[in-house]
């Protein structure tokens, strides 16, 4: 009696799972790293129940437009990816027109919900250039990865006149993946970097301010310790002092009286690093290749170039977020505005990231229907 | 074509992909590791040293609270302060034995054995490393008798800080108001940066009207602090920009003399400038301590303070309305003139009793043998019940209604203070959308009769009344109310005054219809048969005033009213405006007293002694 019922069960959740193509393993990444974020969150927020409604709000939201995105055929996708970049395009054009200006930049739109149209581009830049490989032979040739190289730069220019560099310099990874995926040769390859290292001067020159202060406080934190440096300093006094086992959840006296700055939002990993020490910042680290792992699986199983290219780049881009957000936290990387996936609160990141793995796991879902009709 | 074309190779670009995918693998591994080496070297090399930064020596950055400005009456005497005071703060994570330390803290007396407990339970709800006060107000000794003992109260430090004073205490407890601590609500609403440091927010009256001036911006320290949390040495400060001094309109001696004159009395009394309407006096009795709710109040203390009968904390100046009672028969009369249903020299009589054709229903004159043949100064001077009763059936409520808002009656005046309430001018129009009973929506003859002696639904403020009374006296200008004289910034001293703010004037067909209605208020005071010529004789001014008594209940047919025998709140309430001098009218107030039975007799002298009080310092000081 209890045997069967169980068994319901249990053929009930795969069957829904089934039905909303999600994919378990994934799904159980997310949510452990969704459930330790919110611990974190908790902390963060100074035990602040309004913060932590609101971002109850945007995880379901999110998780709303996961469940969406994993029901789109990825061939809907591979034809639908031009036009959601072009929409994106205009989007961040009206942002430079008529955006709302949020801590220093333009970056807001407000159609009633208030959202950064640079976050479409974050999917739209890869699909795009995935459905454009899709039917070119790979490795590209010069002419299409020049064509590529203008499908990502031109939403990283728009983004980066905002100015967010933040995600500027995030798309650049994104579309950089794709088409290194895609079998870009390597003789192109170390020929960008060496002209990468060559523009540095430029990129220099072109700069704001603010943004050369935070390249400069990188390098000598101790130059200006209540300016610039003072954000460096604190995460990196916040993570040190937390060292193996952490000060425990709660009683983590940079964060807690406020001598850590953006705690709940860009700076929680330091938060983490305090609280829960080395123990902690590794199991998310852990829970974050799990999920990249899981994800470039699903890119090498997948069964066209399409497919292959959005998963994978997909992916490694995650794992970018998570990488730029540490780095920067633990003073490896200068102070961009990224915020750490999936745990950060505030932004509107979250509902793309989990767009995001609601297509992996459309990939992952879909394959096997896809085949059977189409080939 | 030169080149052959090339075609997609299926097998091929998936063995592209995975080599492409493996060196993707290998990069991520390799960034993971130099994160990890960072975290790492963070946590597990630099351990101690990040732990010492955290923990021991360091350079913390602190907020200097701004010191709050000063509130000064119109001729710069000072109605609140900041004081230096000490409080005893305890650092939980700082005390090697908790109970221990208490325990000792009570032996030295500075702590009550009874409040062991509850000083306990504050303490649990704080977070162990942050400071909490667990006394307050220390007194010199108290704080020499600390001092001498602190190395054997580790954890332990006396705080210095500014708290408010309020010099006159309840005398201007409604004008003023309080500060108490910051409460949720508040944080809404203010700029969390500013407020670094500071502990209280003006809660009511001017102290929250004025917040946002008298708060100021508070400045940054950068202090050296030891392991034990304790201010070494301060490297750098950005100081704060202290809060602007708000200079009000008020006289300090009018406002003490309407204070003394209200006292033991449940009432209000304001004073306006007719001028610039300037409030010169705004007094609410019975009113509280405001130095001891600033202190803090324990949640007993306040609730008994909410439930007390007399209602203290009700600003009944702002808030309180009340029926206005023959105090706006000057108003009725005057719109009498501008519809011109009446000439000052037509006469009505008055045999105690008024009825509506038709009607058996006697409406009672306040005198039952009545006044005899008056005319409408006459009218007003006696207060003579029927006479209005006969204007007002003449004029109709529209009109009647119309007269009375265009003195500012039953509308907020806005003045800088909030929370002030509105009160009611009927007419037809508000009866069909306020009553709810369908038979009772239609506008009775009876109620015009008696909304032109002021009663009915009619309910005023204190406030509204010193404004009409002004109005009065400036022959129809308004300006509106104003708490405010300047503002003084604290460190130049350069004073920024308050423009004077036009309302719309009251206007009348014929200029001696204003000479008509004053010339009535002054015969209340100084006519042979005036309502308040006990109160009038013997002043060293003109002045003209009407008075007024609103029934808080209504009398049944054919019975005496015997205030002997009714309930003390259920007698009337006493109103008196009036303003004055006669001919350049410096000071127009409105005195309310509950239940004061009489507006000539109990009202009018309050009235009076504010106008003495204002006018001896105004002449002699301004």
């Amino acid at each position: 009696m209890s045997e069967t019922s169980r068994r319901e069960r249990g053929s009930m959740l795969s069957r829904f799972l089934r039905w909303a193509h999600l994919d378990p393993p994934l799904l159980a990444g997310i949510l452990a790293i969704l459930v330790f974020a919110t611990l974190v969150l908790y902390s963060a927020t100074g035990e602040n129940l309004g913060a932590m409604r609101a971002h109850a709000g945007k995880v379901v939201v999110a998780l709303g437009a996961m469940l969406v995105a994993a029901r789109v055929d990825p061939v809907w996708m591979r034809r639908g990816a031009p036009w959601l970049y072009v929409a994106g395009l205009a989007l961040l054009g009206l942002v430079l027109l008529t955006g709302d200006v949020a801590k220093g930049g333009q970056r807001w739109l407000d159609f009633g919900i208030r959202f950064q149209p640079s976050e479409i581009m974050k999917l739209a830049v890869p699909m795009t250039l995935a459905s454009l490989l899709h039917d070119r032979p790979l490795p590209p040739s010069l002419p299409l990865v020049i064509g590529c190289l203008t499908i990502v730069m031109v939403p990283t220019g728009l983004i980066a006149v905002q100015p967010d560099l933040g995600t500027a310099v995030l798309i650049v990874l994104t579309g950089a993946t794709a088409i290194f995926l895609a079998g870009l040769r390597w003789r192109y390859i170390i020929g960008a970097a060496a002209l990468a290292m060559a523009a540095m001067p430029a990129l220099w020159m072109v700069m704001h301010d603010y943004q050369r202060k935070r390249v400069l406080t990188l390098l000598d934190p101790d130059s200006d310790p209540l300016g610039a440096g003072y954000h460096i300093i604190q995460s990196k006094i916040a993570i040190g002092s937390g060292g193996f086992f952490g000060k425990g959840w709660l009683n983590g006296s940079q964060g807690q009286l406020e001598f850590l700055p953006e705690r709940s939002t860009d700076f929680i990993f330091a938060v983490i690093g305090e609280e829960w020490g080395l123990m902690g910042v590794v199991t998310l680290i852990g829970l974050y290749l799990f999920v990249v792992g899981r994800g470039l699986y699903v890119a090498l199983t997948a069964p066209d170039t399409f497919t292959r290219l959005l998963a994978g780049s997909l992916s490694i881009t995650f794992f970018f977020y998570a990488f730029v957000n540490s780095a920067m936290v633990t003073g490896l990387l200068p102070v961009v505005g990224v915020p750490l996936p999936l745990v950060s609160a505030g932004g509107t990141s979250m509902v793309t990231l989990l767009a995001g793995f609601g297509i992996l796991m459309s990939i992952q879902t879909h394959r096997r229907l896809g085949d059977a009709v189409r080939r | 074509m030169a080149r052959a074309v090339r075609i997609k190779d299926h097998w091929a670009e998936q063995r592209l992909f995975l080599a492409r995918t493996v060196a993707a693998a290998i990069f991520i591994a390799v960034l993971t590791a130099v994160v990890l080496t960072r975290l790492v070297q963070l946590q597990l090399v630099q351990y101690d040293y990040y732990s010492a930064q955290s923990q021991g020596n360091r350079i913390r950055l602190q907020p200097v609270p701004p010191t709050r400005g000063l509130i000064l009456d119109r001729n710069g005497r000072v109605l609140a302060e900041n004081q230096a005071s000490f409080d005893l703060e305890l650092t939980p994570e700082q005390v090697p034995d908790l109970d221990d330390t208490l325990s000792r803290l009570a032996t030295l007396g500075l702590l009550g054995a009874e409040h062991l407990a509850e000083v306990r339970a504050d303490i649990g709800r704080h977070r162990r490393f942050d400071a909490v006060a667990i006394r307050t107000r220390l007194s010199d000794e108290e704080v020499a008798l600390f001092a001498v003992n602190r190395p054997y109260f580790e954890g332990v430090e006396i705080r210095p800080r500014l708290s408010r004073r309020y010099p006159y205490g309840p005398a201007l407890a409604h004008a003023l108001g309080y500060v108490g601590g910051i409460s949720a609500a508040d944080l809404q609403e203010i700029d969390a940066v500013a407020y670094a440091g500071t502990q209280t927010i003006g809660k009511v009256s001017v102290e929250r009207a004025f917040e946002h001036a008298l708060h100021g911006q508070a400045g940054r320290e950068q202090v050296v602090v030891n392991a034990r949390g304790r201010s070494l040495q301060t490297l750098e400060r950005a100081g704060a920009r202290p809060g602007e001094d708000v200079m009000l309109a008020l006289d300090l001696d009018a406002q003490l003399a309407a204070w003394e004159a209200l006292a033991g009395l449940r009432g209000a009394a304001v004073a306006i400038d007719p001028a610039t309407g300037e409030v010169l006096v705004f007094v609410s009795t019975p009113a509280y301590d405001p130095n001891v709710i600033s202190g803090g109040l324990s949640r007993k203390a306040f609730n008994a303070l909410q439930e007390d009968i007399d209602k203290p904390l009700f600003n009944r100046a702002l808030r309180g309305v009340y029926p206005p009672g023959s105090t706006i028969k000057p108003i009725v009369a005057l719109a009498a003139l501008k519809a011109g249903t009446m000439t000052p020299q037509q006469r009505v009589w008055c045999g105690g009793a008024y009825s509506l054709p038709g009607s058996s229903h006697r409406y009672r004159d306040w005198k039952p043998e009545g006044h005899g043949s008056v005319d409408m100064q006459g009218g007003i001077e006696q207060s003579c019940d029927v006479y209005f009763y006969s204007v007002a059936r003449e004029l109709g409520i529209q009109h009647m209604s119309d007269a009375l808002k265009s003195f500012g009656l039953g509308t907020v005046t806005g003045l800088d203070m909030p929370g002030e309430k509105g009160g009611l001018v009927p007419s037809p129009a508000w009866k069909r959308t306020a009553i709810r009973n369908p038979a009772n929506q239609v506008w009775f003859p009876g109620e015009t009769l008696i909304t032109g002696i002021g009663q009915g639904y009619l309910l005023v403020t204190p406030l509204q009344l010193a404004h009409a009374a002004a109005a009065i006296a400036s022959r129809g200008q308004r300006f509106q109310p104003t708490m405010l004289h300047a503002t003084r910034d604290p460190i130049t001293g350069a004073l920024h005054p308050v423009e004077p703010e036009p309302m719309p004037p009251v206007g009348v067909t014929d200029a001696s219809q204003w000479d008509t209605i004053i010339g009535g208020m002054h015969a209340v005071m100084q006519g042979a048969r005036g309502t308040a010529r006990a109160v009038g004789a013997g002043a060293p001014f003109q002045m003209a005033g009407k008075s007024g008594t609103a029934q808080v209940f209504t009398v049944a047919q054919n019975q005496k009213y015997r205030a002997a025998d009714v309930a003390e709140r259920l007698r009337d309430h006493a109103l008196f405006v009036a303003f004055a001098p006669l001919e350049q009218p410096r000071i127009a107030v409105a005195v309310v007293v509950e239940n004061g039975e009489s507006g000539s007799r109990v009202a009018a002298p309050i009235a009076r002694k504010v106008m003495e009080a204002y006018l001896r310092t105004a002449t002699g000081g301004a």
